[in-house]
């Protein structure tokens, strides 16, 4: 299934883990959870060594992952092994597909290597947050290639020139930042979230507000906002960081995770519910 | 989009898209105010550079090394200014460009302090407030600094993530740029990072060379053999270079810290090193393309420096390119000459260098044969900052050069 399929006539729900944490055989588990509690897209996170995208939860998500092991060619053996039926997204940081392939040093072609073994492997899209559009051509000439999507975050703070830029660049889903900062659980929904996604009211790709959402009655305020998708990323890795801290057994994290994911997945279709013209 | 946001391959901007916008403000701003002096910004920035930051810096012959190696040595003194080291001219420089572009507050990074300082220094001086993000590791060695930047009325962020040194500062104050765009102006403090920065600051640090060049001409009378200067990120380097690059004649050398050892180790993702330009390859970091000290999967290394200032893992992407280029010759010198060097200056000059400093020093000691009759080093910083390592250090090794280190045991170790 496409990216934009997964979408469909209902909000989507479209989580994040950090591949590897705490171990890759926990990660496996977890991410098959957020499938079977409803995920219609999941963003797999290869974890770089510098995120200076992420807000403190994920930054130790990645120290945890870095720190067992995880590499790119492990990230790939993970996708092959994942046992679920969604579409899959990568989210990364430029330098590790731009320095994939064989030899030392980045190759010729990066970052082509790096795409074409993340189509084999099954990668639908890639969500690259160091990557702005102006510097965005020789992945998405690759990408085109090999029919996978790239996309884009457009932050509160995207306006003008570079909106277009984007809009003509995306594909997939645009990923919309509901507030200003890096990634984050937070107690409240920005009202920043109205005024950003008014700004990509008129694109034609699906429209999923990620940042700060954490729980079923934000992804409900969300979805009844206009968001075709919800994006949960810093609230399951809460959870997982916390099932690691306490020592608690995988199955009792994974059934956390997948409770979650039905609760962030039933306020979204609340959401849209509330939305529908006979409402 | 400024002119100069790429260096053949290195450069550009890959920065999360919250601070795109930021960034496009930044380049207007640069082009207006620092290449076009609208509204009398650089009229300005020069006179409060004088007045503020006591420029010119002397270019001063140093007459016991040039007797010693039997060629001409000339220091240019930027450890004179305003701090204690070269580090205000680009400082100065963003913080009174954030006032001219109307922003209420500044952050800036630090790995010695040195830029640390100079930031809280011209923030204090210019009525902004400030704060400071540096690595745990860093505060433990640069302790003066702190205090220094405390005294001036930052706050100091400790940074925990890592290995708390540089590069975890930059990732931090990034964060938090991504969160206060609207209101605050990043003074990054070297020549790093997104499109404009590496023009930027170095325009901002190319008075060095503008001055070095006209000095060196009135005392010599002619223009020198080669350049020296000390290159972590690579601000003072480019500092001291940018007036020179069209003086073919004249050799350029940035000398890297050759740590302990070259070798990385891939296991623990160290490498006992910072010689960035010498060692690392191509990729992207902090904003830019250029070259990195990374394992083979792209991960950044940690690197190591017995100088704080030069313990960073990314290099100034057009310091990358002259060096690519042949312009430019990459150098290292590992810690022990450097340790040597550090002691020579003091001890023949009466100059305490900082230890960043030091590695110039040490290239000058060991391959002065090869650099002409006449060199000019560039004294990036004094080296107060360093004395508690510089005692740890030398009392771990057997350096013939060393001062009787009895005294200092006896008056207890290393703590001052």
């Amino acid at each position: 299934m496409s990216l934009e399929d997964a979408f469909g006539d209902e909000p989507a729900f479209v989580p994040y883990l950090a591949v590897g944490d705490p171990t890759y055989e926990q990660s496996l588990e977890y991410v098959e959870a957020l499938a079977e509690g409803g995920a219609d897209v999941i963003e797999l996170g290869l974890p770089f060594s510098e995120p200076i995208a992420e807000g403190p939860t994920i930054q130790e998500a990645i120290v945890r992952a870095l720190d067992g092991g995880m590499t790119p060619e492990r990230f790939f053996e993970f996708v092959e092994e994942l046992d679920v039926d969604v579409p899959l997204v990568c989210m990364t940081y430029y330098n590790l597909l731009y320095q994939y392939g064989e030899g030392v040093g980045a190759p010729t072609d990066a970052p082509r290597p790096f795409v074409e073994r993340a189509a084999e492997v099954g990668i639908e899209g890639f969500v690259v947050p160091d990557l702005p559009p102006e510097e965005a051509d020789p992945l998405r000439e690759v990408c085109d290639e090999f029919g996978l999507d790239l996309v884009f975050i457009v932050a509160p703070t995207t306006k003008g020139d570079r909106l277009a830029k984007m809009q003509e660049l995306v594909s997939g889903y645009v990923y919309v930042q509901a507030r200003l900062g890096t990634t984050g659980a937070r107690e409240d929904v920005s009202d920043q979230t109205d005024q950003s996604l008014a700004r990509v009211a008129d694109w034609d790709v699906p429209k999923a507000v990620g940042f700060g959402i954490k729980t079923g009655e934000h992804a409900e305020r969300i979805v009844r906002a206009g968001a075709d998708g919800v994006i949960v990323g810093s609230a399951l890795v809460d959870i997982v960081a916390e099932g690691h801290e306490q020592g608690e057994d995988t199955a009792v994290v994974a059934e956390r995770l997948r409770e979650k994911a039905i609760e962030l997945k039933q306020g979204a279709l609340a959401g849209a519910a509330a939305q529908s013209p006979s409402s | 989009m400024s002119t100069e946001s790429k260096f053949g391959e290195y450069g550009g901007q890959y920065v999360p898209e919250a601070l795109m916008p930021a960034i496009e403000e930044l380049t207007d701003a640069y082009e207006r105010y620092v290449r076009n002096n609208e509204d009398g910004f650089m009229d300005e920035f020069k006179e409060r550079l004088d007045d503020f930051g006591g420029r010119p810096t002397p270019l001063q012959r140093a007459d016991q090394l040039s007797e010693r190696y039997g060629i001409e040595v000339y220091l240019k003194r930027e450890d004179l200014l305003h701090g204690g080291a070269h580090k205000l001219n680009n400082a100065l420089g963003q913080v009174l460009l954030a006032k001219y572009m109307g922003k209420e507050r500044i952050i800036a990074e630090t790995g010695a302090g040195q830029h640390g300082t100079a930031t809280a220094m011209a923030a204090a001086h210019l009525d902004m407030p400030c704060e400071i993000y540096m690595g745990e590791t860093d505060i433990a060695r640069q302790r003066p600094n702190v205090f220094r930047i405390r005294i001036n009325g930052a706050e100091v962020n400790p940074v925990t993530a890592g290995r708390g040194t540089l590069k975890e500062a930059i990732s931090e104050t990034m964060r938090d740029w991504s969160q206060t765009v609207e209101d605050t102006h990043y003074v990054i403090g070297s020549v790093v990072g997104p499109a404009p920065f590496p023009a930027m600051v170095r325009d901002f640090q190319s008075v060095i060379a503008a001055e070095a060049r006209e000095q060196i001409q009135e005392k010599y009378g002619d223009l020198p053999d080669s350049v020296l200067a000390c290159a972590g990120g690579g601000s003072n380097t480019m500092g001291a270079f940018h007036e020179f690059v069209d003086d073919d004649a004249v050799s350029l050398y940035a000398v890297e810290a050759g740590g302990s050892s070259l070798a990385v180790d891939e296991e623990t993702g160290v490498a006992p090193n910072s010689a960035t330009l010498s060692t690392g390859d191509e990729g992207v970091l902090h904003g830019a393309r250029t070259k990195l000290l990374q394992d083979s999967h792209g991960q950044i290394m940690e690197s190591h420096s017995i100088s704080a200032g030069l313990d960073y893992a990314g290099v100034g992407p057009e310091l990358a390119y002259l060096v690519d280029e042949g312009r430019v010759e990459a150098v290292n010198i590992d810690d022990d000459a450097a340790l040597t060097a550090f002691h020579r200056l003091s001890q023949d000059e009466g100059i305490i260098p900082a230890l960043e400093t030091a590695h110039a020093f040490g290239y000058l000691e060991e391959y002065h044969d090869s650099l002409g009759d006449c060199v000019i080093v560039n004294v990036s910083g004094r080296g107060d900052k360093d004395l508690e390592t510089v005692i740890e250090e030398t009392e771990n090794r057997d350096l013939p050069i060393a001062p009787d280190m009895d005294l200092f045991r006896a008056i207890g170790g290393g703590s001052l």
